[in-house]
């Protein structure tokens, strides 16, 4: 277990690496919301989620749904390196004509299960996913990642009554808890907290864990359904900017992009050179 | 045109395991059949728009046939970016039908009022829209409506409507059904305005006015080929419908004929002002106040042909 999970964090830091040359390079923004992602990401895809990047259509697959779509780097990311398309098509990321945009696109590439990127529809879509699931008698699971900010949006507490009613034990929300939105601390912006206590009220099978300890998230995934009869919210509490120091928690990485110096140095704290 | 409607649902659910019928906290007995028939194929959604036509998305993205249904003002309006980007920007096979379109609900006021629901959504790529004239063209558009790719708007009117036609019509998407032939004048007319239109030709054929009658059920995709053929051949053209004389059928039809070179037709857009009201009254109190008669658009239609020659 303890090699499995070295393993996933060697990843980690790879992805960070890739995502911090691929803001550079793109002049992309966002990147202190697609890092601090990236460990939820690394543990669901190598640790978690039934797929095959060979058969990405297949009917029982777990979805993945990035609901904070602003993260979209890190998802197309994470598709590459799990085999879902190359690094060639990776590399084409914004550019003029590419399938890859600033915010995913529905059949744009293998394993994207959803168009995002405005806020509040991913937790919707999966509970449509999960209702489907259950009627045709398939067992897949389904994930959304939201972001903190996210939950400002009232369809998000509209999905999370519906899913409690419905006992939809197949559907996960993670919340990527970052504790900044686009503008300020996104528990000053709105009551955001008691959150776990929130999702606890709307029915749900609340847990609350270190969004970037590999060995938490493994264990919290892997306990999917939880045997609960309700759906499961996880809040990972997160860093923005996570894994770089000088973007860790400064939300100026929000909209700012690296400088090629910037990049090297990312790298190196990330021990990629 | 909701008893029908909730016939025909449950008539082609209990044929095809896919239709998922959502509901947004209304028809409670309406659906009691559906229930029965298909008890794990029937989720009443509570009074949450947004999240259930989402959900419909993600349904449709695993295979079903989501129906999502409820008052029409809260089915289109108040979820629009729900529409514009689960349902048409992923182009999936929704249907949404809004009950009570246009005054239906007059009397509640303009909260249930929907006359800009057409215009919201027809700027929306992929999606079709469909105002049925009567219950055979709810059915026929419910079908039709399962037979397309992408995602369908279904407005229909309330209860106790009109039956227009004797049996079951011709029904294609974007192809408008004539009723009667003329010579002179044409009515264009879409969804619950359709009896009225046609009270509104007798009316000109007995003062010696030969009106030809459309239901021109479906405003997107419209029948450019049968406006074609009316702009070429009348003298004037009247657009009638229970919606806002902007954006709807009116607006689209004079955005097509902008495009057009010069035609012999004049364009005469029947529908609700750009005004809110603000009185109690039922439904046809609501149509006075809005002009929508049978009568005045007898009068329109004289005045237009009198300006016109």
């Amino acid at each position: 277990m303890d090699t499995n999970i070295q393993e996933l964090e060697n990843i980690a830091a790879q992805l960070r690496g890739k995502l911090v040359e691929i803001s550079h390079t793109a002049k992309s923004a966002h990147l202190g919301s697609v890092l601090s992602c990236v460990d939820i990401l690394t543990a669901a895809y190598w640790g978690i989620l039934n797929i095959d990047p060979q058969n990405p259509d297949d009917p029982d697959r777990d979805r993945m749904i990035l609901s904070k779509g602003h993260a979209a780097t890190s998802l197309y990311a994470v598709l590459a390196f799990r085999g879902f398309f190359s690094f060639e098509f990776l590399d084409s990321y914004a550019k003029p004509g590419s399938k890859l945009a600033e915010h995913p696109i529905l059949h744009s590439a293998p394993g994207i299960e959803a168009t995002t990127g405005s806020l509040g529809h991913g937790i919707s879509i999966g509970m449509g996913m999960a209702i489907a699931g259950h009627i045709q008698s398939r067992n897949y699971r389904i994930f959304s990642i939201l972001g903190d900010g996210e939950c400002n949006e009232g369809s998000v507490w509209e999905a999370a009554m519906l899913a409690s009613a419905q006992q939809l034990d197949h559907l996960v929300v993670i919340v990527d808890y970052n504790k900044w939105q686009a503008t300020g601390r996104s528990n000053e912006v709105m009551a955001l907290e008691p959150l776990s206590k929130k999702w606890e009220a709307f029915g749900w099978s609340s847990y609350e864990i270190d969004g970037h300890d590999m060995g938490a998230l493994v264990r919290v995934l892997n306990n999917v359904p939880d045997g609960s009869g309700r759906p499961m919210a996880i809040i990972a509490h997160t860093v923005k900017g996570k894994g770089v120091s000088f973007m860790e928690d400064d939300n100026n990485w929000h909209y700012r992009i690296p400088t090629e110096e910037e990049v090297v140095k990312a790298k190196k704290e990330l021990g990629l050179v | 045109m909701r008893n029908a409607f909730a016939e025909e649902i449950t008539r082609l659910a209990t044929e095809d395991e896919r239709i998922f019928m959502l509901s947004g906290d209304i028809g409670n007995r309406l659906f009691n059949n559906f229930k029965a028939a298909c008890s794990d194929r029937f989720l009443n959604c509570g009074a949450a728009e947004a999240n259930m036509i989402s959900m419909a998305s993600g349904m449709a993205l695993c295979g079903l046939r989501p129906v999502a249904y409820t008052i029409t003002s809260f089915i289109t309006v108040r979820c629009l970016e729900q529409i514009k980007l689960d349902l048409c920007y992923q182009n999936l096979p929704v249907v949404i039908v809004g009950v009570g379109s246009g005054l239906s609900y007059a009397s509640l006021n303009a909260t249930h009022h929907s006359c800009e629901d057409i215009a919201c959504l027809r700027v929306l790529p992929n999606i079709s829209i469909i105002c049925p004239g009567d219950v055979w063209e709810v059915r026929l558009a419910l079908n039709a409506a399962f037979k397309q790719e992408g995602p369908v708007y279904i407005r229909m009117g309330k209860k106790n409507e009109p039956v227009v036609h004797n049996d079951a019509p011709e029904f294609k998407i974007g192809k408008g059904i004539v009723l009667h032939e003329g010579k002179d004048v044409c009515l264009l007319a879409t969804g619950t305005l359709l009896p009225m239109a046609i009270e509104a030709s007798k009316a000109l054929e007995q003062q010696g006015i030969s009106t030809c009658v459309v239901s021109l059920h479906t405003i997107k995709p419209l029948d450019e080929e049968l406006l074609q053929d009316v702009f070429a051949k009348f003298k004037i053209t009247a657009t009638i419908e229970e919606h806002s004389i902007l954006g709807g059928l009116g607006g689209s039809v004079a955005e097509w004929l902008s495009d057009q070179p010069r035609q012999r037709s004049r364009l005469v857009r029947v529908g609700t002002m750009d005004t809110f009201l603000y009185d109690a009254g039922d439904q046809d109190y609501a149509r006075q106040a809005h002009g929508i008669t049978s009568d005045g658009i007898t009068e329109r239609i004289r005045n237009a042909l009198t300006d016109w020659s």
